[in-house]
């Protein structure tokens, strides 16, 4: 245990950041407990980064628990899982826990109580190879759990690279009030490790690093004790600074590395993964369980019982909240994620997702009648000097402002992790985080819409090449048609009598062929004879053109 | 002085040839700024700038014949966008050729009104509507790209613009400055002199 303590003792700092009061405690009273099972699950089919899952299932279905109600259909996507046996009440737009306050599409289920499980197939990974296991790990709908929600199948592909040197468990939790991950680090650090050694076998990465902030003893004490003589992973402790949790931040402090700009971890033989994401790959693939719950921290001042639940997903939030005993009347607000990053409830009838890893609540006392005013920049420079990507916020806040997003991603934009280091600095309460996000969503929307100007484009020019085609098609027919006609003159004859005296010359040819005389009417007998004599009498009173024999004809047939 | 007037010569034969091959070998068909400036243009082959779509109307702008301000879709963002393109001041929007679209429309059509007269597929620049003769029309709302150029020759009026639906994979987050509680604070001038009222 000391040696992989000491053998860990190298770290680098990143730049900026800010250390923050943890307000941790709070939650940490208590261990993990279970929700009771809600008598409705409310399951969008987005919960990752990517295309929505498509819903396989219609209202009516029982269904059971593990059960696949949403199938993946893009590469950047996983399926999604009934958390609990029940009927499928509905599929349809619900509100959702998404800043933008709009619904999404949901599939809801009325659980029965008997939380019966589909058959379990648990595998094991020794001997699998791993693009199986990743598969495996995708039917499962493990993505990220950290908060980011991006398919962990994916991340678990090192892809072109011949191997990974470096895999990281990110157990930092920098973000204060959360402390969902600091509770699964204590009660199921075997789960964590073992999971971590799956991931290892799926990206055969060379080391495996754990890295917890110093404000975490009793965690990392008990993923120390869970790991016992191993010498395979490396627990680290690192400073506690926020946002030491972030990705890029936890990769810089382990390894000394930095990302390049716009790349992925992977660019520099790094892979960085959630420990929450770590155990439920270990319940896939070593239980067969799929992701169906997650613990999810209910904290801040408006809640009687603070602490961690572990909650289906699709629990309404508002469980969560009766459950830790909230006080409605003094409830002020609930933010989604950390006080840092997270963003406001608009409902509370929301459901829990893969990627809910915090409700904090914020009490009538807490919040100040009125916002501070904001102000205008003064170039103090605050914000640059935290920022823990080096970027230049002001410079970015000038340029989103102005909407020249040309500029705005000269200052790489899409490097900043939206930490709000630079928004808690500022003295003039300018929300600079807001700003980067608008000119964020804002260049993606014009992208699409120069993506669907090309497509447009294309279109237009096919239409015009079609209506071309159509023209000259139409042009060539009339011509050949000119020809035949001119042709048909040049041979001296008119056409209506050319086709004349082809007709004339097909009935000759049709009479020629009737009088041909049939060959069986050689050495007949007397009687035969007459019966042709009668017969021919017959039928010459009933020539058709003579309208009087035509009853004639009748009354014969009826005979 | 004779060899350097032959070397001398020698040289502008060489050259001459070599520029001679480039010329007929690396010759640009088309015009490369016709086709940046149709990079630029929306593509809703509205024909609002007065040309039978965007390609045109770039090729119009190149020849000196049209103006840079004449693309509604585009709005004021185009027209700078232009303006950057080719060097020139940028102007406002000319309100003669139609007013500039804030959110996005598309074309939908009430298909219970719907005769299936094949008269707006005709009239759709990018084939975005699918129907046949005396079967029911509908927009393939993906492809549309809101140029209204299906709503004239439409004998039953069945076709609606309608603003395209927000949901939470095209949301994009709101410019804190637009925010109505901020509006009063954020702007520079009017928040020194709020900062001072407050203090006066």
């Amino acid at each position: 245990m000391s040696d992989t303590e000491t053998a860990a003792q190298q770290q680098w700092a990143f730049h900026g950041g800010l250390a923050l009061p943890g307000h941790k405690q709070i939650s940490t009273t208590a261990g993990v407990q279970n929700l009771p099972l809600p008598e409705q699950l409310i399951i969008p089919r987005q919960q990752h980064i990517g295309k929505p899952a498509e819903p396989c299932v219609s209202a009516g279905e029982h269904v059971l628990k593990g059960q696949v109600i949403a199938h993946a259909n893009d590469y950047v996507c996983t399926p999604i899982h009934a958390s609990s046996s029940g009927n499928i009440v509905s599929i349809g737009k619900q509100h959702v826990a998404h800043p933008s306050g709009l619904k999404g599409t949901c599939i809801v289920i009325d659980t029965d109580g008997k939380d019966e499980w589909i058959k379990l197939e648990p595998t094991g990974y020794e001997d699998m190879n791993p693009s199986h296991l990743r598969n495996l790990i995708r039917e499962a709908g493990i993505v990220g759990m950290g908060g980011a929600g991006f398919p962990t199948f994916i991340k678990l592909n090192p892809g072109i690279k011949e191997n990974i040197d470096t895999l990281i468990l990110n157990g930092a939790e920098c973000e204060p009030y959360i402390s969902c991950d600091d509770m699964l680090m204590r009660d199921r650090p075997d789960e964590i490790i073992a999971g971590m050694r799956i991931m290892r076998h799926a990206l055969q990465a060379k080391h495996c690093i754990i890295g917890i902030e110093d404000n975490k003893p009793e965690a990392c004490k008990s993923l120390y004790d869970a790991l016992g003589d191993a010498t395979d992973i490396t627990i680290t402790r690192i400073r506690s600074h926020y946002p030491s949790g972030s990705e890029k931040q936890t990769i810089k402090i382990l390894t000394g590395k930095e990302i390049p700009t716009q790349g992925l971890p992977l660019d520099i033989g790094v892979v960085c993964h959630n420990v929450a994401t770590a155990m439920a790959v270990y319940r896939a693939i070593e239980l067969g369980e799929p992701l169906i719950s997650r613990v999810v921290t209910v904290t801040g001042s408006a809640v009687a019982r603070p602490g961690n639940v572990n909650a289906l997903i699709g629990t309404p939030i508002s469980n969560l909240l009766d459950f830790t005993g909230v006080d409605y009347g003094n409830l002020s607000r609930v933010i989604i994620g950390g006080p840092m990053m997270g963003f406001l409830l608009q409902n509370r009838r929301s459901p829990v997702t893969r990627v809910v890893n915090c409700l904090l609540t914020y009490s009538h006392d807490e919040i100040k009648p009125s916002q501070p005013p904001v102000l205008p920049c003064i170039r103090c420079g605050e914000c640059a000097r935290v920022c823990p990507v080096s970027l230049l916020p002001q410079q970015m806040y000038w340029y989103a402002r102005a909407r020249d997003f040309d500029k705005v991603q000269e200052y790489n934009l899409f490097d900043c992790i939206e930490c709000g280091c630079c928004d808690h600095v500022c003295p003039s309460n300018i929300p600079l985080v807001q700003y980067y996000r608008f000119a964020k969503t804002s260049i993606s929307e014009q992208e699409q819409d120069r993506r669907k100007a090309d497509v447009a484009r294309d279109r237009h020019d096919f239409r015009l090449q079609r209506l071309e085609r159509d023209k000259r098609d139409r042009e060539n027919k009339r011509k050949k048609k000119l020809d035949a006609l001119k042709k048909s003159k040049g041979d001296g004859m008119d056409a209506k009598q050319k086709a004349i005296q082809d007709a004339l010359a097909r009935i000759s040819k049709k009479k020629a062929a009737q009088n041909t005389q049939p060959g069986n009417i050689s050495n007949l007998t007397t009687q035969q004879h007459q019966l042709i004599q009668e017969v021919e009498k017959r039928r010459a009173r009933l020539d058709p053109f003579d309208p009087n024999k035509k009853s004639d004809h009748q009354n014969e047939n009826n005979q | 002085m004779i060899a350097a007037i032959v070397i001398l010569t020698a040289l502008a034969l060489i050259f001459g040839l070599m520029l001679g091959f480039a010329a007929v070998r690396y010759r640009v068909e088309d015009n490369p700024v016709i086709e940046q400036i149709d990079a630029i243009l929306p593509q809703t082959q509205c024909g609002q700038c007065g040309y039978p779509g965007c390609s045109p109307y770039a090729k119009a702008i190149v020849s000196g014949e049209a103006d840079i301000n004449q693309c509604p879709p585009g709005g004021q963002a185009g027209v700078d966008a232009l303006s950057k393109l080719l060097g020139i001041e940028s102007k406002p929007l000319s309100n003669e050729y139609g007013v500039a679209q804030e959110e996005k429309l598309v074309a939908v059509i009430n298909e219970e009104l719907c005769i299936g007269c094949t008269l707006c597929i005709q009239a759709c620049p990018v084939d975005a509507i699918l129907g046949a003769s005396k079967q029911m029309h509908t927009v393939i709302l993906d492809e549309c790209t809101g140029c209204e150029l299906c709503l004239p020759p439409c004998p039953v009026e069945c076709i609606d613009m309608v603003l395209l639906d927000r949901n939470i994979g095209n949301w994009k987050w709101p410019c804190p400055d637009d925010a109505a509680d901020n509006i009063d604070n954020i702007g520079d001038d009017q928040a020194s002199t709020a900062s001072v009222s407050t203090s006066a």
